[in-house]
């Protein structure tokens, strides 16, 4: 029992000792509106913020509060209310589809249908509980004034050949998330081992060449702007774009062997007090309007004709994407026995904590 | 009751609505039986192969437990998730316990189950949802007992493939009755075809047409159509009889009674008590044989009549014999020629009226007596599958050419004679007929002369 109480306490990311609180908040139409949708997400609010914005002023009087959580502390808050039966968000939005999609396995979610839910793919959308409504590619993040158009790794093969040599240059300066720190990192580092085992080498060449495993999007694109960091790998492509609007010099790489597609997911729990504003709300984010709010926001990436400069994608991008779909299989990389090895194996590569300060979320 | 009275018959419904109301009978009861059978085939065929599916997850669970330092690890392989996932809109629950029955890892809501293994059914978040239980032993220096493995899974494929099972069986079904509907229909109407062919061809029929029915008709009703037609046979020979009978009689009669009208006049007219006593005399003589003639008129139209109308019955053909002889000596009380027997000493039993034998033996024995010489010998016996009755006498007989005109009527003369109508033979020839025999003229050596009638015998299984 002690050892399971561990291995929640890690998945619950130190909840337990502090009351889990947002992160930012805002609200978006008018402040004496009649009715109030409250929505949670893992998103940046800038990030997020025009979608909400569309929606709030196409349909009067409605708000719109918005509370930015991280990932782990966002599952727990929605689980606890869902075991409460009390008050609780309209919506929850998160990066970590695995979590959300423990929410709705687990009874936490309310269905919704409608046309735009039945035309999604059956990938991005479980038991009309679970929605995914971005597409978001996992991607390698360069800088173009510190690599050379010849180094830059177009696959994980040629990230592995680049860490290999003892005087490599990029010893020490490449990035990724710590999976014990972000949920999101968890995920894709989870989906990778599923993937190939190419998985296996590139954390021994990430052990060998000290690579930093660090958290949060925001802060590895900073690195990697300021040349702290050469090349971060597995970060999402919706922040490395966005800063690349500032930052012509921040690249994104899709590698060809093979990229991960997130697709964001939305849920509505059980017992939201706005359920039909809730899925107008999701109605709105899956029709035109919509997508092309979140695309505008690089939450929905074009790899068409249309795709972002600063995006480099495979020659075949729609052979080397891999969604992370919206199934059950979701649940294995929660279990807590796999999480402790997965983990275990990770830290066993990492032996020296990351390398940077103690992350915050 | 007006209406029965008007058409004459009596109506118990349409053929077609009954066989409607059967052929919907049969398919409501079919349908709803094959509903049942399919709903519980389809649920047993979803149960089966999503049971399937669970096993198969928690074998691969149960099949990835190792041990570090005597603690049980999982290492749950995606793939047992992937197959679980194969029900792609069910909620997933698992949990391993150890052989202290502790929580090793999974959802801690999950009951450890008893005994070794198995289905059961419970609940999952608040849906119904069917549990798989595993064990496996696993007998290592630092462990050993059992670990149980627990899967579950929510119901909502197997319901969905239940029904989809059972709708495709109702559609098959519907689609079959239909079918069977459509056949039923056209077969009924083809079925009651050669009826309304039978009905068109009665209704164009003129009153007098007695001819048989001669429209093509299947098997079936083939039977009602040669009743009919024995029917209207049965009814044209007795209005034949009937017709003959006024004929025969208006020809035959006629004649003897202006006769006997003259000879009256004759004797009214007369003085000489002498004369007439003389035509008194003549006119007693022939009102006998007129007397004669109607009975033998009478005779022939009952002959042919009873040969339709009376059931044919075992008949001792000895018994026809003597009965005849007997009837015959009455009509000539004190004749000096009384008529022998030759009668065998087993029974001679055929199928017959016993009426009309016996009258067709009395003319027999008047023809020989008439005509023939004696002894008159009345005989029955054998022949190979026949049976013989005749009469047989010592005269000349008939002069062998008009044997075969014998059995026709007023055969021997146009006219009347003083004895006879000439009617004897035909009687007796449509007796023989009517028993499904011949009569038959035979002179077996000079000076005896046979008239008798060929019957076919009894069978000796129906004797």
């Amino acid at each position: 029992m002690k050892l399971i109480g561990m291995v929640c306490a890690m998945i619950l990311a130190g909840t337990a000792a502090a009351r889990a609180l947002p992160e930012a908040v805002a609200s978006y139409g008018p402040s004496d509106a009649a009715r109030q949708l409250l929505v949670r997400g893992t998103t940046d609010i800038a990030r997020f913020a025009a979608v909400m914005q569309l929606f709030a002023s196409r349909t009067g009087g409605v708000r719109i509060d918005y509370e930015q959580w991280g990932s782990n502390d966002l599952f727990e808050v929605t689980m606890a209310e869902c075991r409460a039966g009390g008050q609780s968000a309209d919506m929850v939005i998160s990066s970590a589809v695995d979590l959300q999609l423990k929410l709705a396995n687990d009874g936490c979610a309310k269905a919704h249908r409608s046309v735009a839910t039945a035309s999604l793919p059956q990938v991005a959308n479980w038991r009309d509980e679970v929605f995914g409504i971005t597409r978001e590619l996992a991607v390698i993040v360069y800088n173009r004034r510190l690599l050379s158009d010849a180094e830059v790794p177009r696959s994980r093969f040629d990230l592995i050949d680049l860490l290999r040599p003892e005087d490599s240059r990029l010893r020490g300066r490449v990035a990724t998330y710590d999976i014990e720190a972000s949920g999101l990192g968890y995920l894709f580092a989870f989906a990778d081992a599923q993937q190939a085992t190419t998985f296996g080498s590139l954390i021994e060449a990430f052990g060998r060449s000290g690579a930093i495993a660090t958290c949060c999007s925001a802060e590895i694109i900073d690195g990697v702007a300021n040349g702290t960091y050469l090349i971060a790998y597995n970060v999402l492509a919706s922040y490395a774009l966005a800063r690349a609007e500032e930052n012509p010099d921040i690249v994104a790489v899709a590698p060809h062997d093979y990229t991960l597609v997130l697709s964001r997911a939305a849920l509505m729990p059980r017992h939201g007090a706005e359920p039909e504003l809730a899925g107008a709300f999701l109605d709105f984010m899956l029709s035109e309007g919509g997508r092309a709010a979140l695309n505008s926001s690089h939450l929905i990436v074009r790899t068409d004709d249309a795709a972002p400069a600063a995006l480099r994608l495979p020659e075949t991008p729609e052979t080397s994407f891999r969604p992370i779909a919206l199934t059950p299989s979701l649940l294995v990389g929660l279990d807590q026995h796999k999480r402790r090895e997965f983990v275990a194996l990770w830290r066993s590569t990492f032996p020296h904590d990351g390398g940077g300060e103690a992350p915050l979320e | 009751m007006k209406t029965r009275a008007r058409h004459g018959a009596r109506r118990s419904g349409s053929v077609s609505f009954r066989l409607g109301v059967a052929l919907v009978l049969v398919l409501a009861i079919g349908g709803v039986a094959v509903s049942l059978a399919a709903y519980a085939y389809g649920r047993s065929a979803a149960r089966q192969s999503y049971d399937r599916l669970l096993v198969g997850a928690a074998n691969q669970i149960a099949a990835s437990l190792g041990l570090r330092d005597g603690e049980v690890i999982v290492d749950i392989p995606v793939s047992a998730f992937e197959l679980l996932s194969l029900a792609p809109r069910d909620r997933v629950v698992y949990a391993v316990f150890d052989d202290r029955g502790q929580l090793v890892t999974g959802y801690d809501g999950v009951a450890r189950p008893e005994g070794d293994g198995g289905f059961s059914s419970g609940s999952f978040a608040g849906e119904p949802a069917r549990y798989v239980h595993v064990r496996r032993q696993i007998a290592e220096r630092s462990f050993l007992g059992a670990v149980d493995v627990v899967v579950g899974q929510t119901t909502e494929a197997r319901r969905e493939l239940a029904q989809q099972i059972t709708r495709n069986a109702l559609l098959a079904v519907a689609m079959v009755g239909l079918v069977i509907s459509g056949l039923a229909v056209l077969a009924v109407t083809s079925a009651l075809r050669p009826l309304r062919r039978l009905e068109h061809d009665f209704a164009l029929r003129s009153s007098r047409d007695l001819t048989p029915v001669d429209v093509e008709v299947p098997q079936e009703i083939a039977s009602l159509v040669a009743a009919l037609n024995r029917f209207i046979g049965r009814i044209d020979r007795q209005l034949r009889v009937m017709r003959t009978l006024i004929a025969d009689a208006s020809h035959q009669l006629r004649t003897p009674i202006a006769a006997l009208r003259a000879q009256a006049e004759l004797a009214r007219e007369t003085d000489d008590s002498k004369e007439q006593l003389r035509i008194v005399e003549r006119i007693h003589e022939r009102s006998r044989n007129l007397s004669r003639l109607t009975d033998q008129l009478l005779n022939h139209a009952m002959i042919i009549h009873r040969a339709d109308s009376v059931d044919l019955a075992p008949v001792d053909l000895r018994v026809v014999a003597s009965e005849a002889v007997a009837q015959f000596d009455q009509t000539l009380p004190g004749a000096e020629r009384t008529v022998r027997m030759d009668l065998p000493e087993a029974p001679m039993v055929c199928d017959g009226d016993a009426l009309s034998l016996i009258e067709a033996c009395k003319n027999l024995i008047n023809n020989a007596n008439t005509y023939g010489q004696p002894p008159i010998t009345v005989f029955v016996r054998e022949e190979g599958a026949t049976l013989c009755i005749g009469v047989r006498d010592r005269g000349e007989g008939l002069a062998e050419e008009m044997w075969g005109d014998a059995g026709k009527r007023f055969a021997r003369r146009s006219g009347v004679s003083s004895a006879s109508a000439g009617l004897g033979l035909s009687i007796v020839s449509a007796v023989a007929q009517a028993h499904g025999g011949r009569m038959a003229i035979r002179r077996p050596d000079a000076g005896r002369f046979e008239v008798f009638l060929e019957l076919p015998k009894v069978r000796e299984a129906e004797a």
